[in-house]
């Protein structure tokens, strides 16, 4: 069937193969004829074929290097899931041979346009790398390069497998941890469990411990646990604090990316995914300070109510912590009560965490749920409540003789079970106070007659020898009635009678010296080794003979020495160095694979490691500014600024400057925050509609701040990273795409800063403190300590401010026109009214006031020249209109767009699209906007303003930003007009999915040298006749793509670079002219969709 | 992560193997056989196995075994909630999630399983996507599958995949919309033998509510946004296409509950002769004036109870002789007639008295009430033009709801 030429039987085929294959009967020898369908096209009957392949490649590895082509082709398909599903397969395989083959494969996919693709290529790597450990090193470079992703797809894939292949490298997480920490709520749940998971060993090694102060007094509670409430462990930490001489440490201060951390896994406990709730409980528990790790007791108790498997695991987690942590539990005692139905496993471990919640002010309703248990059926389950019960007793003093009453009380239970399990109770308890039960001794005694486990028999014996002073007459009776029945007897019962023998020999020779011969003959001719040995031991030992050396002497303190009353002990004590939740702890038992938690760091090693670098692309600086821009509440009034000031200068540079102002400006602002308690979040959550939980979070980061001022200088910087983030966390309701991208720039400032002199940092805040509090007032908490002494130096720090500024734009625009300057100067003015207070613009001489790490400092930020190349070097062709509507569809209404290939200054990742209304009708029309836009997944779409009023006649511009995701697919949405919708769409040629930049002629060889291969695509063709000289060729490239030319030493070649807007990969293309009209385009792009694409526009425009 | 799973139905029998790595022999499950020996009932094997190369792993649903094997360490909590995902999958494609109907389309399972995790890692467990991978089989479709040759396989990548709502398909398209939110709310209690409370508490499963100020502790679909529930404690979400939970909430046994219903009850044995006594008597309590229905007590009996011979002066009962289970299936109650379940319980000759008294296991359901009162107060609903149906249901049940005796 399978070589039919009809998909159906090909389909029947493969089911029934793979049904054979899920029921685990064998199917290799149809490997020949189920591979030849691999490239079959019929979607289900591959997908089959796929499942097969993966099950057998590994036993018939020559014939499965037949499919290999055919994945290697569908690596190269235009549709993503194809390309996913080709790389899942191909990596399943388990082929030594192919190793190289899926590396490179895996290597291409993780530099992907699609999200997919590159998820499944972070699911690749561990399986290349357990089948040859050997491509460690180049696996991990990718792992590098996955973890870097901003998408929420791939982050929980990439964690895993950087779990999987290399966790000792943890240098990789730190310039990503914060990213990861932002986008943890956003990932699927799996992945979620996975980094949190990692995160808690991540912190272990770099934060310090929150409860290092107590942690000297761990011990101490170890120790008076039991019997003291958690604030009476409080007075002792004091009382110890006081007595013994602390080692001097400074005081504590949480690192802020600590805190992000736990601020950021804190909402997951309301996950539905039990997996998630367990992974952040265990996180709090391993990482949070003490008086916060109470907030996960009510979500594992929730988790009760789950299925019992996770009931299980639970609360075998939840008996760990309430040994350390017992607090946190009790108010949810009552949720630990046993049902009836439980399962028995359930019962037992239910029964643990009642027994490490007891004290005095609970025992007495724990005891009286006890007692309602031991009436149970399930015996195994009353065994287990009569341990807790004795438990309970050794733990609390209080009620030590309530239990052993109920416990003797229990002896005269029917079942025989409770009885020996009591027996063997009491007797850990007796052991405690012998002295004053000879009573319930004697009581066990007769209970001989009639017990017959022999674990419960072996107590008594052994009780009865211990304490025979207590019962003297009795004790020879017991031993006479067990020599008779000895040779009966189980091992465990015989040892204990040769015990008894011995200690009764030892004491009351008189009494019982014959019944000792009699029974230590009886042992010397037992069958059970152990018991002859005993016998043999003993008898050496205690009966005077004349070889009987010096240790007969001793015999009476070996056997009646004081034994140290046995500790009742939680099974679950120490289990937590185990990283909860784990299946190490579960099984008490390391794992292979597991990953030992480290203890907490001495020292916290250097924070600074987690900022993130300057190189990230700097179009997210951009989005910064407009980021707090937006967060003013004064979108709009900036908007239509830019529009105006768009026209007015036809170049869109300034955004940029004031941005780098901006940040330039966050720059010096930022020591300022760390001192004046994020006097800039409170104002900034009243702008925007507030939400009260970002208030809650500054109040916390205030709390934060001020400790960290008043403990130590050095933690200066670290303190206000935590404020930077602050803001962040507000914005992320509102700005959920800005913040992501918003976080970078911040973090490149800081990092410079950080790399600037201490000496300098210092300085510099001062003065730019003193500037605040000089310019504003509403720093008023900073201005009664700080003010008056630092008035005299707010004027330098003003001058110092502008003086980077200007600087910043001076060394990033050296191509930079006077029209710029202009322009550049007029928006700062602007941005200044705009955005917030900030000095007044002062010309002050340049260079004077410049240090040097001022000077390195701005070198580490040099802006790559890709910002100002739009403006700068696309040359000035006439626009290309498209119409969006028409004047008769839109009932007078027209539209035209057009790219307008100016950088959309609200979010550097889309393009921007300029309209053209014009009210061809004879009223007015109102409130034009956009509503219902459709698009792609992933596509977004900044719409323009709403146009209040278009008088008839009238022309109005507007301009809106469309993310294409380098696709060019259509951006579909309504125009709306106060009377009528009309549908339209737009679509991008794929030049205009591109933005210039600025390449020398050595750069474009480098990168073109990079992008050989399959990014390359080359094209032959004629030129069209007018366009023949090289001007029309730049110009008809130019027209048909957003590229700028790149020098070139030869005059037969024009060469063209771009990034596309979205992604920012290099698009390079290449017009080689040769003889007549003859020429040769080349576009080297890694999208080679987009590459493909433009060489088909390319060529149009040229031979046209 | 997940090596390989098998499934197993309650006689032992391993009827389906799945394997995400290499192939791993079932003998492994040869370690599980010995502790389910051991365990008097399936509820009682250890949910996790330790072999001496591998880690088993093992989730009971529906008397079936999902046997997960685990070569390395894995968050266990993880594989069981995985493997329960899995469960809740077949039964959402099938309708339920027993051997035949996994036999009947072991193809369709096996894809689904395929989709589900990639090398041991959990790919796409969100229902909405899998149905867009695999469409479930439905009998028109297989019909015209059979006629058409054609496949239920999807052909495009499921778009939630790819956004950042995976719960959701895009662009889904009805003619009409509704929103049904069904508060259901679970009263777990003991009650001891004399009838006061030992423990009480509200659980819920709840599919939208708002301002509920007293909710203890709630979880939520990934839909919701947390945010605003912390600040606002508005539930706002995006829902999923189809059936799902929204949240569930728990009010917690510090807050005082009503118990819709009191039980009289004595059962005892007497030391002579092999038998003993029942009388049960149930009246409403705090209900709320709505009429309790779906009454039904369950009791599981000591192990020497042989037979029953009861008279019920409302519904009917039955004795499940090999599980040693009583039910008394009441029915709606009626405050005017109690209803009263009494008679002679007969036991094994020559057993020993059973010492311990069975507890009652109580099952309820209250229409249109939730007895936290908890109330749905607004529903708003942004996007869409057309104004949909919007209904609220409240259901009170009993959830464990047990009675000492």
């Amino acid at each position: 069937m399978l070589d039919s030429n009809k998909d159906s039987l090909k389909l029947e085929a493969m089911k029934r193969i793979v049904a054979m294959i899920a029921r685990g009967k064998n199917a290799s020898d149809l490997f020949p004829a189920v591979v030849k369908n691999v490239a079959c096209k019929n979607i289900e009957v591959k997908k089959l074929v796929y499942v097969y392949l993966v099950r057998y490649a590994e036993e018939q590895q020559d014939l499965a290097l037949l499919s290999i082509s055919t994945f290697q082709r569908g690596l190269k398909d235009p549709n993503q899931l194809i390309r996913a599903s080709a790389l899942r397969v191909l990596s399943s395989i388990r082929v030594t041979i192919i190793v190289p083959i899926m590396m490179l494969a895996i290597k291409e996919a993780a530099s992907d346009m699609s999200p997919y693709v590159r998820k499944t290529a972070a699911h690749a790597i561990p399986k290349l790398y357990s089948l040859d450990p050997e491509q460690k090193d180049q696996l991990i470079e990718v792992i590098e390069k996955l973890l870097a992703d901003k998408t929420t797809l791939v982050a929980g894939s990439v964690v895993m497998a950087f779990e999987e292949v290399c966790p000792e490298r943890i240098d990789l997480i730190h310039k990503n941890y914060r990213k990861l920490c932002n986008l943890l709520i956003d990932v699927e749940e799996w992945g979620q469990v996975v980094i949190i998971n990692m995160l808690t060993r991540y912190a272990r090694t770099q934060f310090l411990n929150p409860n290092m102060n107590e942690s000297l007094l761990e011990e101490g509670n170890d120790k008076t646990f039991y019997g003291s409430d958690d604030d009476e462990d409080e007075e002792e930490e004091e009382e110890k604090k006081s007595e013994a001489p602390m080692p001097k440490r400074k005081p504590y201060v949480m690192d802020p990316d600590h805190r992000l951390l736990l601020r950021n896994t804190k909402p997951l406990l309301q996950s539905r995914n039990a997996a998630v709730v367990m992974a952040v409980a265990q996180l709090y528990f391993h990482l949070a300070p003490k008086v916060e790790v109470g907030v996960i007791a009510k979500a594992l108790v929730r988790l009760l109510r789950s299925h019992s498997e996770v009931q299980y695991v639970v609360l075998q987690n939840v008996a760990s912590m309430t040994i350390k942590r017992r607090g946190m539990f009790e108010p949810y005692l009552k949720s630990f009560y046993i049902r009836s139905t439980d399962p028995t496993q359930i019962k037992v471990l239910k029964l643990e965490v009642l027994t490490n919640l007891a004290n005095e002010t609970n025992i007495s309703t724990i005891l009286r749920e006890f007692q309602t248990y031991i009436k149970s059926m399930d015996k195994d389950f009353v065994a287990a409540t009569i341990q807790a019960i004795g438990r309970c007793a050794t733990n609390i003093g209080e009620v030590r003789d309530t239990c052993l009453n109920g416990l003797v009380q229990l002896l005269s239970n029917r079942d025989e079970l409770v009885v020996a399990e009591s027996v063997v109770v009491i007797k850990k308890l007796l052991q405690m106070q012998p002295e004053k039960h000879s009573d319930i001794i004697k009581h066990m005694a007769k209970l001989t007659d009639n017990i017959q486990v022999p674990m419960a028999r072996a107590s008594i014996l052994w009780l009865i020898g211990e304490y025979c002073e207590h019962v003297p007459k009795i004790a020879p009776d017991v031993l006479r009635k067990m020599a008779k029945s000895f040779t009966n007897e189980e091992d465990i019962v015989k040892l204990q009678i040769i015990n008894l023998a011995a200690k009764l020999y030892l004491t009351n020779s008189k009494q019982t010296k014959l019944l000792t011969q009699y029974v230590l003959n009886l042992a010397k001719y037992d069958q059970n080794y152990d018991i002859r040995d005993r016998a043999r031991f003993i008898r050496q030992l205690i009966v005077p003979t004349e070889k009987s050396g010096a240790l007969s002497k001793y015999a009476k303190k070996l056997f009646l020495a004081l034994k140290p009353a046995p500790v009742l002990e939680s099974p679950f004590k120490d289990r937590d160095h185990f990283q909860l939740g784990s299946l190490s702890h579960l099984l008490n038992a390391k794992a292979g694979g597991y990953q030992e938690l480290p203890d907490w760091p001495e020292a916290a090693p250097d924070p600074s490691v987690r900022n993130v670098e300057v190189k990230d692309s700097v179009q997210e600086v951009r989005t910064t500014g407009e980021g707090r821009i937006s967060l003013l509440g004064e979108w709009r009034e900036v908007f239509t600024l830019l529009e105006r000031v768009a026209t007015l200068t036809s170049v869109p540079e300034w955004t940029k400057c004031s941005s780098r102002e901006k940040r330039k400006e966050k720059k010096v602002e930022k020591p300022f925050y760390s001192d004046s308690e994020g006097e800039s979040g409170p104002t900034e959550s009243a702008d925007s509609e507030s939400d009260s939980a970002s208030g809650s979070e500054i109040g916390s980061g205030v709390v934060g701040s001020v400790s960290g001022t008043a403990s130590e200088e050095s933690e200066e910087g670290s303190e206000s990273e935590e404020e930077e983030e602050e803001e962040e966390e507000d914005e992320k309701d509102k700005k959920m795409t800005m913040k992501k991208e918003l976080k970078k720039p911040v973090q490149e400032s800081e990092s410079e800063q950080s790399s600037e002199e201490e000496e300098e940092r210092k300085h510099e805040r001062k003065k730019s403190k003193a500037r605040k509090s000089d310019s504003e007032s509403e720093s008023d908490e900073d201005e009664d300590s700080e003010s008056e002494s630092s008035q005299s130096e707010s004027e330098d720090s003003e001058s110092e401010a502008e003086v980077k500024k200007k600087k910043k734009a001076a060394q990033s625009k050296p191509p930079s026109k006077p029209v710029k300057k202009e322009s550049k100067k007029e928006m700062s003015l602007l941005d200044l009214d705009d955005f917030e207070p900030a000095p007044s613009p002062q010309v002050t001489p340049l260079n004077s006031f410049l240090s040097n790490s001022l000077a390195t400092d701005l070198e580490g930020l040099s802006l790559s020249d890709a910002v100002l190349s739009p403006a700068t070097l696309s040359p000035c062709s006439a626009l290309k209109s498209y119409e969006l509507l028409h004047r008769i569809r839109g009932e007078g209404l027209s539209v035209e767009y057009c790219f307008s290939r100016q950088p959309f200054s609200p979010d550097a990742n889309m393009v921007a699209v300029q309209m053209q209304f014009t009210n061809n009708a004879t009223s007015e029309t109102k409130n034009l906007h956009m509503e219902e836009v459709k698009l792609q997944s992933g596509m977004r779409v900044k719409e323009f303003p709403e146009i209040e009023l278009l008088p008839a006649g009238e022309t109005a511009t507007a301009v809106m930003g469309i993310d294409f995701c380098d696709s060019t697919q259509a951006a579909n949405f309504q125009l709306c007009t106060h009377t009528r919708k009309f549908f339209v769409s737009i679509q991008p040629p794929v030049g205009e999915l591109m933005r210039p930049v600025f390449l020398t002629e050595n750069e474009f060889k480098k990168e073109q040298g990079q992008l050989m291969g399959m990014n390359e695509l080359s094209e032959k063709l004629t030129l069209d006749a007018e366009c023949r000289n090289e001007h029309a060729i730049v110009q008809r490239v130019t027209a048909a793509a957003n590229l700028s030319r790149v020098p070139c030493g030869s005059d037969r070649e024009c060469r063209f670079a771009g990034r596309t807007v979205t992604s920012g990969s290099l698009v390079l293309a290449t017009v080689a002219t040769k003889e007549e009209a003859a020429a040769q385009l080349t576009v080297n792009c890694e999208k080679m969709v987009i590459g493909t694409m433009l060489v088909k526009d390319v060529l149009l425009a040229l031979t046209q | 992560m997940i090596h390989s799973l098998f499934l197993i139905n309650h006689s032992g029998d391993i009827f389906l193997e799945k394997h995400w790595k290499s192939v791993i022999s079932h003998s492994v499950c040869d370690y599980f056989f010995e502790a389910k020996e051991k365990a008097v009932d399936p509820e009682d094997v250890p949910p996790v196995l330790q072999t001496p190369h591998h880690y088993l792993i093992t989730v009971h649903r529906g008397k079936l075994f999902f046997l997960s094997v685990v070569q390395t360490e894995v968050p266990p909590l993880f594989v069981i909630e995985f493997l329960h995902r899995v469960a809740d999958t077949f039964q959402d494609y099938f309708g339920e999630c027993s051997e035949s109907v996994i036999k009947d389309n072991v193809v369709t399972v096996y894809e689904l399983l395929e989709e589900m995790l990639d090398n041991g890692f959990p790919l796409a467990t969100e229902s909405n996507v899998l149905k867009e991978l695999i469409r479930p089989p439905t009998i028109l479709r297989s019909v015209v599958n059979t006629l058409t040759g054609s496949s239920n396989v999807g052909d495009t990548l499921p778009t939630g995949q790819l956004s950042t709502i995976p719960w959701r398909r895009a662009d889904v398209k009805y003619t009409n919309n509704e929103a049904y939110f069904d508060v259901i709310e679970e009263i777990d209690a003991i009650l001891d033998k004399s009838g006061t409370t030992v423990f009480a508490e509200i659980q819920a499963l709840c599919f939208s509510s708002h301002n509920p100020r007293l909710l203890d502790d709630v979880s939520f679909h990934p839909c919701v946004r947390f945010k605003r529930w912390e600040s606002e404690r508005t539930l706002s979400f995006i829902p999923p296409d189809g059936n799902f939970t929204l949240m569930n909430y728990h009010v917690s046994s510090q807050n005082p509950v009503a118990i819709p219903v009191y039980v009289k009850q004595s059962i005892s044995f007497f030391e002579s002769g092999p038998c003993g006594r029942l009388d049960i008597t149930i009246g409403p309590k705090q209900t709320m004036g709505k009429t309790v229905e779906a009454l039904m007590v369950k009791i599981h009996m000591p192990k020497a109870v042989l037979s029953a011979n009861l008279t019920a002066t409302q519904g009917n009962y039955t004795y499940d002789l090999p599980n040693k289970v009583l039910v008394w299936d009441i029915g709606k109650l009626n405050p005017q007639k109690l209803p009263n379940l009494k008679g002679i319980l007969s036991l094994q000759a020559g057993a020993p008295k059973p010492e311990d008294n069975p507890s009652l296991n109580i099952d309820l359901r209250i229409q249109q009430v939730a007895i936290s009162g908890l109330k749905v107060s607004r529903l708003e609903m942004f996007g869409e033009k057309y104004k949909p149906f919007k209904g609220v249901k409240y259901v009170t049940k009993a959830g464990k709801f047990q009675v000492r005796t």
